[in-house]
């Protein structure tokens, strides 16, 4: 990427495969220091999956068969589960999508919050328990020393989001992996969260690799957006470009199911015809031409990633880009 | 969350107190008179349990013979009821206490090891605990009293023995429940170590369901005992065990019904007592099991 600096996390040819079916199919990308990046798609897209297999926190029946997931240069794939307990936790962390189930009912927030700092032996317990406070009150939440002290239960979901994100980034680490971390919250809770995080990647110069399907999110806050389908990644390049040039079609009608102010008021809510078809029956070549309005006979091959003219780091994964005027 | 947890933050702030929990509480005090009893039995018993006298065998409650009034009676030894029933009630509960706590702890660790160790672990234990469970419980301890000998420790581990399937089955399923909440998945991915995350994430979400079990246990336990006692299998005579007064009192039960009348009484309020108050607590600690 045009970066200079060297990436924090480097994805290269990613193979996760459940039974026979490559779930996720070749996926490379890469998150520089600081940046964004976003992983979007619908369900059964592989988004998650990729991000587990990032985090070696595959589910039993899945495997990351080829490819390499390289953090600050080091191999995650093939590290033994010692040295990646170490990494996670410190320069690795994440947060789920459902903030209060994420905490433990029964421990009070401040431990909570402190506890990858003691489980490493970072700190001492008192220690441990004042950067707790004081990363609860970077996190926005009123009253931190009272808050230390309760249940998860007294707090509200948009609280509990903000305890999560205080527990993932109280170690300081270099990427921050948020797998759908707005979609449980209303939006006015989510906007805060938003600009939490944006505002915390500032102060912290964490990379933050978001998974979602709502691109109200990726609009606000994504730096780079990699679009997937079928497995695979089909458009990658800068939220402006993706969101000013869709050029996949693929990409095209994901943004056109966007609901808009401007629009006639009779319009029905745009869909894309059809649904994700399972993994079995993906079809040969490019994943989406079983749904796509410009699919030919020749997307029988496995399209290449071409630039999107003139535009550096953005590209494409199809064989027809130069027809994509001719969707609505 | 967990519904166990919630029950046990409603508990702790004292908030939502439910309908009905006003009616345990005469309960809760026969539970508690019961305790005392056992506590302090060598105050408050008047006489000495096993001292006999001839003369005043059989006394009908009241009856004053040799300077001794007898309340609830004399048996056919002439000792006196009450005080029996006083030092009965320290064996009973200290039967219970123990048998439950050892198989509570036994059956914890079992069932929350098969959970997290899965595989042939899982398999052994969880099928032993089936084996268990499908022996009758009475039958089980009878045969192991018969091999290890009756008396106070052996009926303990024999009803150990006997009973820890039951919270093992209950820890296995609750630990695998608890696993999978996202808080012990990050703490997994966070790095933590398995005893943390047994001890500090997955056993203080459990404990309130299998702390219903043991209560629900505990009168049965109270039984138990009585029944092993009353079969000669439990407490060995002189001590006074409510069970084995019972069982004398059987032959008299024409001629002087109080020998096994009132241990009876004292087994019913006492197990009674235990269980609305178990049956509450699981209202409480765990709603979902209703």
């Amino acid at each position: 990427m045009s970066d200079p600096a060297a990436p924090v996390l480097s994805v290269r040819d990613l193979v996760t495969r459940i039974g026979g079916n490559a779930v996720v199919d070749g996926v490379s990308f890469d998150v520089a220091p600081g940046e964004v990046v976003a992983l979007v798609g619908e369900s059964g897209s592989g988004k998650s999956l990729t991000a587990l297999s990032v985090m070696g926190l595959l589910p039993a029946a899945a495997r990351a068969a080829a490819g390499s997931v390289r953090l600050e240069g080091e191999e995650l794939l093939s590290a033994p589960e010692r040295r990646l307990r170490r990494i996670r936790g410190q320069s690795l962390s994440m947060i789920f999508q459902e903030p209060v189930a994420s905490l433990n009912p029964l421990m009070r927030v401040g431990e909570q919050v402190a506890e990858s700092l003691v489980v490493h032996g970072r700190a001492g317990r008192a220690e441990a328990q004042a950067r707790a406070v004081e990363m609860l009150a970077r996190v926005g939440i009123p009253d931190p020393a009272a808050r230390a002290r309760q249940y998860p239960a007294e707090l509200s979901g948009g609280m509990c989001q903000r305890v999560m994100i205080a527990c993932a980034l109280i170690s300081e680490p270099r990427l921050l992996i948020a797998d759908e971390p707005t979609t449980a919250l209303d939006v006015t809770i989510q906007a805060q969260i938003l600009t939490l995080m944006k505002r915390l990647r500032a102060d912290f110069g964490t990379a933050i690799l978001i998974i979602t399907h709502d691109m109200g999110v990726v609009a606000d806050i994504a730096d780079r957006v990699c679009v997937m389908y079928g497995g695979r990644i089909v458009e990658t390049g800068t939220a402006e470009e993706i969101f000013a040039r869709p050029s996949h079609p693929y990409t095209r009608l994901l943004l056109s199911t966007i609901p808009r102010l401007s629009g006639a008021r009779k319009e029905l809510l745009r869909s894309i015809e059809g649904s994700v078809p399972d993994v079995s029956d993906w079809p040969e070549g490019c994943r989406f031409r079983s749904r796509c309005p410009l699919a030919q006979e020749d997307c029988a091959q496995v399209p290449p990633h071409v630039p999107v003219a003139g535009q550096p780091g953005h590209t494409a994964a199809c064989l027809h880009l130069e027809r994509i005027g001719e969707m609505t | 969350m967990s519904a166990a947890a919630q029950g046990l933050r409603e508990r702790l702030t004292g908030r939502r107190r439910g309908p009905g929990s006003r009616a345990v509480l005469p309960f809760l005090a026969i539970f508690a008179a019961f305790v005392l009893i056992a506590l302090l039995a060598p105050l408050i018993a008047p006489n000495d349990p096993n001292s006999q006298n001839l003369m005043g065998r059989l006394k009908a409650p009241g009856v004053t013979a040799r300077n001794i009034t007898y309340w609830l009676g004399s048996d056919e030894l002439g000792r006196d009821l009450v005080s029996r029933l006083i030092w009965g009630a320290r064996i009973s509960l200290s039967v219970a206490v123990l048998s439950v706590a050892l198989s509570g702890v036994v059956g914890t660790v079992l069932g929350m090891a098969a959970a997290t160790a899965r595989g042939w672990v899982e398999t052994v234990i969880m099928r032993l605990v089936d084996v268990f469970l499908s022996i009758p419980a009475v039958l089980l301890a009878i045969i192991t009293v018969a091999v290890l000998g009756p008396g106070f420790t052996n009926v303990v581990i024999v009803l150990a023995l006997t009973r820890w399937p039951r919270y093992a089955r209950v820890a296995y399923g609750q630990t695998l429940s608890v696993a999978n909440m996202p808080y012990v998945r990050l703490a997994r991915f966070m790095g933590a170590s398995m005893p943390r995350i047994l001890f500090i994430h997955i056993l203080p979400n459990i404990i309130g369901a299998i702390t219903v079990v043991a209560t629900l246990e505990f009168g049965l336990m109270v039984l138990f005992e009585a029944g092993l006692s009353f079969l000669g299998l439990g407490v060995q005579p002189p001590t006074a065990s409510w069970g084995a007064m019972l069982s004398v009192g059987r032959n008299y039960v024409g001629s002087a019904w109080w020998i096994s009348a009132f241990p009876g009484l004292c087994l019913f309020l006492l197990v009674l007592s235990v269980n609305l108050i178990g049956d509450h607590l699981r209202d409480r600690l765990d709603p979902k099991s209703r």
